[in-house]
């Protein structure tokens, strides 16, 4: 198994640097660039705000490779360069605001994955009931609704209506105030996971190897223990990794709807206040949280079936 | 005959559920096998061979179901047994291999445990039990090193290795019959005989009963004393197989019959152009009134077109189901 | 059965969400930005303003008309953006292979490993708020499904008796590309591309929503949304209209893209949802 750990490591190493370029090209060499050629233009499509900004604080007058050097020397060095607005070195900005995110999309996977998984694999036990019919309609209306809209409804129902529960905010932190963002947040992937279960699930009952366990005179209940599980495993842990990925993108939203004191809102802050070197933490610490949980996800699924070692 | 039988099939009909209508995809199927014996069912893909045996052992699913006749096994009707009752002959006295040994055998699961679960769920062992016998088992289907393999996973052993391992997950339980659907279909050509030759060695020393069904009537003659030929989910003959081969009787089995190619002497002589059956299987929604070869026979007569053939007996044994039989 | 069915409800809803942003200056009953009027501000709906006013006064009923003008345009728009860099892309990594399938490959697992709407919200950082903006931020951003699988069909057609063919008559390969494989790989484009299309206009609302797409008082359904916020206790209807809009848009969008699947791409069933 540790060899395949560290293969996939050395995998992820890659990537990591790809995404440190695509920032730097986003940032450094695109306003770097374009200010000059562009900036007498009155309809220019770039910020000239921004790209003011980034030349006074960032010296854009040296050649891009030095530039490109110095920047992966100060990441390996886990310098995240400054902020502008808090002038905090954005290391420290990001270490403050990274639980609340990490508490509230692990709480969304979590509601996302105990309600999704059963009910996409009740549904494909009993294709065409009532209860897959309905459960699949959920789903497609899980997966169309805006979150934020979502959470807006979620807040007016049970916060200002009802006041059964905080409205927005982090309070202290408490299992009351993170109920609303996570189900807002935990019902896209939710819908996902349900109908990838569904899928899977379906997909398997109808394989040869089901059909010899059936030949075998094994029970339905045990022809889905000892082998549909597993197998369907594979698949929905896989889902489940990926969805990691538009979880935190969409946390952006969510916590900005319910001030939550996140790197999403931090991001959308940094934004709209074009504080680069933040948004530059902001979407390296995203990137890097989603490649490690995916790289879990492999693990986890080379545990359980022997084929992806060998692959 | 049916007293001693160990399995009478009797007039099976398996209906295929379609836009509100049922199709007779197999009709008036009945044959015997007596205990110990080896029945070959040879027919063109789609004929219904492979669902006969699969109603056999209960294991049709929608839009298939079982729509008349009768299957006596050890002189008991299963055909509507309630499923907890077939679940204890199913794999235990009548088991299968299939065709495809690349998908049959789960993934993710040794192969060892899979050959275990026979000894749990039929014979109540315990897993501890049941893994050990599983080596011995692995062994009688002459894998080597049996006690280093069962922990090996399906991925870890060609086509060839897998399918020992279904015939020793279908003969772990000494069931008092077999129903082996194309098991070489998939393999190589080398490696046909050696499961073949692995099927009827283990079938004789276990007393086993074998329903062996394939495309190939070669393979059939070789391994079976007796044929029943499918045509389009109805038997259309039923002999002893070097009959068949020297006086087929029914027009479908003659073409087929004349569609082998043939090593040796006739081979020499200078007949050795192939002849093939003209036109195909027709599809289950469109049988033909009448006698349902009759599209593609060339011995056709008005009665073929209007009369459905009652199955006849042959003056030197067997039955055929022909208006013009000869 | 239920094929039609998804094809049909889906293509009901999208037509009506077409047929409102087409028709809106007809179907509107005021204009949607000028018409404010502060004495008619949060009205609840009623038989002159069906879905009510919002905190202006303006009639959300035309704002909401003329707000689906903006998604399908930046949802169509940046979605063909993706489409085509992904069809591009993965077909010429597909067909040629080499270092270029190598350069692809990288950019492509580059993309799947930034959530797009983060990424989308980079882009918006360095450019000026609006509808240009917002289509290069969405259209650079989701090109990576699309992208993968016409690789992965172009690798499995690359191989077949008439492409190879084709090549022996001396055909150049951009004319194989695009007569030979190209026309046998649109199906399942089109479906990710339906799908994509939901997406988009979700992206929209959300960045929207964040006062990071389309600025007010331009009647986007985010930004109405955005606005929405704080008037949720007092009235509520201008938090559920513009949310509805977008919903059944998306859903129109969702549904349209499985019943195209069934019809289209009739293996996927096979292959994972």
């Amino acid at each position: 198994m540790l060899p395949f750990v560290v293969k996939r490591l050395l995998q992820t190493a890659p990537i990591l640097l790809a995404v440190a370029l695509l920032i730097f090209v986003l940032f450094s060499v695109i306003p770097g660039t374009f200010a000059s050629s562009m900036s007498d233009d009155g309809h220019s499509v770039l910020d000239t705000q921004v790209m003011e900004r980034m030349n006074h604080e960032l010296g854009l007058d040296d050649p891009v490779q030095v530039r490109f050097a110095k920047y992966v020397g100060q990441l390996a060095r886990l310098d995240l360069g400054t902020s502008f607005r808090s002038r905090q070195p954005v290391a420290t900005v990001l270490a403050e605001r990274m639980w609340p995110t990490l508490k509230l999309a692990f709480t969304a996977m979590v509601f996302a994955i105990l309600l999704g998984v059963p009910l996409g694999f009740l549904a494909a036990l009993k294709p065409g009931s009532l209860l897959d019919t309905a459960s699949m309609v959920l789903a497609i209306s899980g997966l169309s609704l805006p979150q934020f809209w979502l959470g807006l409804l979620l807040m007016y129902l049970f916060a200002l209506s009802l006041g059964w529960l905080p409205s927005f905010g982090y309070g202290d932190g408490g299992f009351r105030n993170l109920v609303l963002p996570s189900v807002a947040l935990g019902v896209a992937p939710m819908a996902l996971l349900a109908r990838t279960t569904r899928a899977a699930v379906l997909e398997i009952m109808n394989a040869d190897f089901v059909r010899t366990a059936r030949s075998k005179g094994m029970s339905e209940g045990r022809v889905v223990r000892w082998h549909l599980t597993r197998n369907a495993l594979v698949i929905v842990l896989t889902t489940i990794g990926l969805q990691f990925g538009s979880v935190i993108g969409q946390a952006v939203v969510v916590e900005k709807l319910f001030s939550w004191p996140g790197l999403g809102s931090l991001l959308v802050d940094s934004v709209s206040l074009r504080d680069i070197p933040v948004v530059q933490g902001c979407i390296l610490f995203i990137v890097l949280f989603f490649l490690l949980i995916n790289m879990l996800v492999d693990v986890l699924c080379a545990v359980i079936d022997p084929r992806i070692k060998y692959s | 005959m049916t007293g001693d039988a160990l399995l009478t099939v009797d007039r099976l009909r398996i209906d295929l559920a379609f836009g509100g209508t049922r199709y007779p995809a197999v009709k008036d199927v009945s044959f015997t096998i007596g205990a110990g014996e080896t029945l070959g069912l040879v027919g063109e893909s789609g004929c219904g061979k492979s669902i006969t045996a699969l109603a056999l052992i209960g294991l049709l699913r929608r839009p298939l179901g079982i729509g008349g006749g009768r299957i006596l096994f050890k002189g008991r009707e299963i055909q509507n047994l309630p499923e907890a009752e077939m679940r204890k002959l199913r794999g235990n006295r009548i088991s299968m291999i299939f065709q495809e040994p690349m998908t049959a055998l789960n993934p993710l699961s040794p192969i060892g445990r899979q050959i275990a679960e026979m000894f749990v769920l039929h014979q109540g062992a315990t897993w501890h039990e049941a893994e050990r016998r599983a080596v011995d088992a692995l062994a009688s289907v002459r894998v080597p090193a049996p006690d280093r393999r069962v922990k090996d996973y399906p991925h870890q052993l060609s086509g060839g290795m897998r399918q020992r391992v279904m015939i020793a997950i279908a003969l772990a339980c000494d069931p008092d019959l077999l129903l082996a659907d194309e098991p070489t279909t998939a393999l190589d050509v080398t490696v046909q005989a050696e499961i073949l030759e692995l099927i009827r060695e283990r079938s004789a020393a276990q007393g086993t009963a074998v329903l062996m069904i394939s495309h190939d009537l070669g393979l059939i003659a070789n391994m079976c004393a007796r044929v029943g030929v499918m045509y389009a989910g109805r038997l259309v003959e039923q002999r002893a197989a070097e009959e068949v081969f020297r006086s087929p009787s029914h027009p479908y089995t003659s073409g087929l019959v004349a569609s082998l190619p043939l090593l040796g002497a006739r081979a020499r002589d200078g007949q050795h152009r192939l002849k093939e059956i003209p036109g195909v299987v027709p599809a289950v929604t469109a049988f033909p009134a009448g006698c349902r070869f009759n599209p593609r026979c060339q011995a056709r007569t008005e009665i073929c077109v209007e009369v459905d053939p009652e199955e006849t007996p042959l003056p030197h044994g067997g039955l055929v189901r022909c208006h013009h039989h000869g | 059965m239920k094929v039609r069915t998804n094809l049909l409800i889906g293509g009901t809803l999208f037509a009506l969400v077409v047929a409102a942003g087409v028709l809106a200056p007809w179907l509107a009953h005021t204009d949607p930005i000028m018409d404010a009027n502060l004495m008619n501000a949060e009205l609840p709906p009623d038989h002159e303003f069906w879905f009510g006013t919002d905190g202006q006064g303006r009639d959300i009923y035309s704002r909401v008309l003329h707000g689906a003008r903006i998604s399908l345009t930046v949802g169509i728009v940046s979605q063909l953006i993706n489409s085509v860099i992904g069809v591009c892309l993965g077909l010429s990594a597909g067909y040629w292979g080499g270092w270029w399938d190598d350069v692809v490959n990288g950019l492509t697992n580059l993309m799947l490993a930034v959530p797009s709407l983060v990424f989308a919200l980079a882009i918006m950082a360095i450019l000026s708020p609006g509808l240009t903006s917002l289509l290069i931020a969405l259209g650079l951003t989701n090109w990576s499904y699309t992208c993968r699988l016409s690789r992965a069909s172009t690798l499995s057609l690359k191989s077949l008796g008439y492409v190879q063919a084709a090549k022996m008559l001396g055909y150049g390969d951009v004319r194989i590309m695009a007569t030979q494989i190209l026309p046998n790989i649109l199906g399942p484009i089109i479906v990710i591309g339906t799908l994509g299309m939901g997406g988009a206009v979700l992206a929209e609302a959300s960045l929207s929503f964040l006062g990071l797409g389309i600025r007010p008082p331009s009647p986007s359904w985010g930004s109405m949304l955005s606005d929405a916020r704080d008037q949720i206790t007092t009235a509520p209807w201008i938090s559920i209209f513009p949310g509805l809009a977008i919903f059944t848009t998306v859903l129109g969008l969702n549904l349209l893209g499985d019943g195209l699947r069934d019809i289209l791409d009739p293996q996927s069933r096979a292959r994972r949802a």
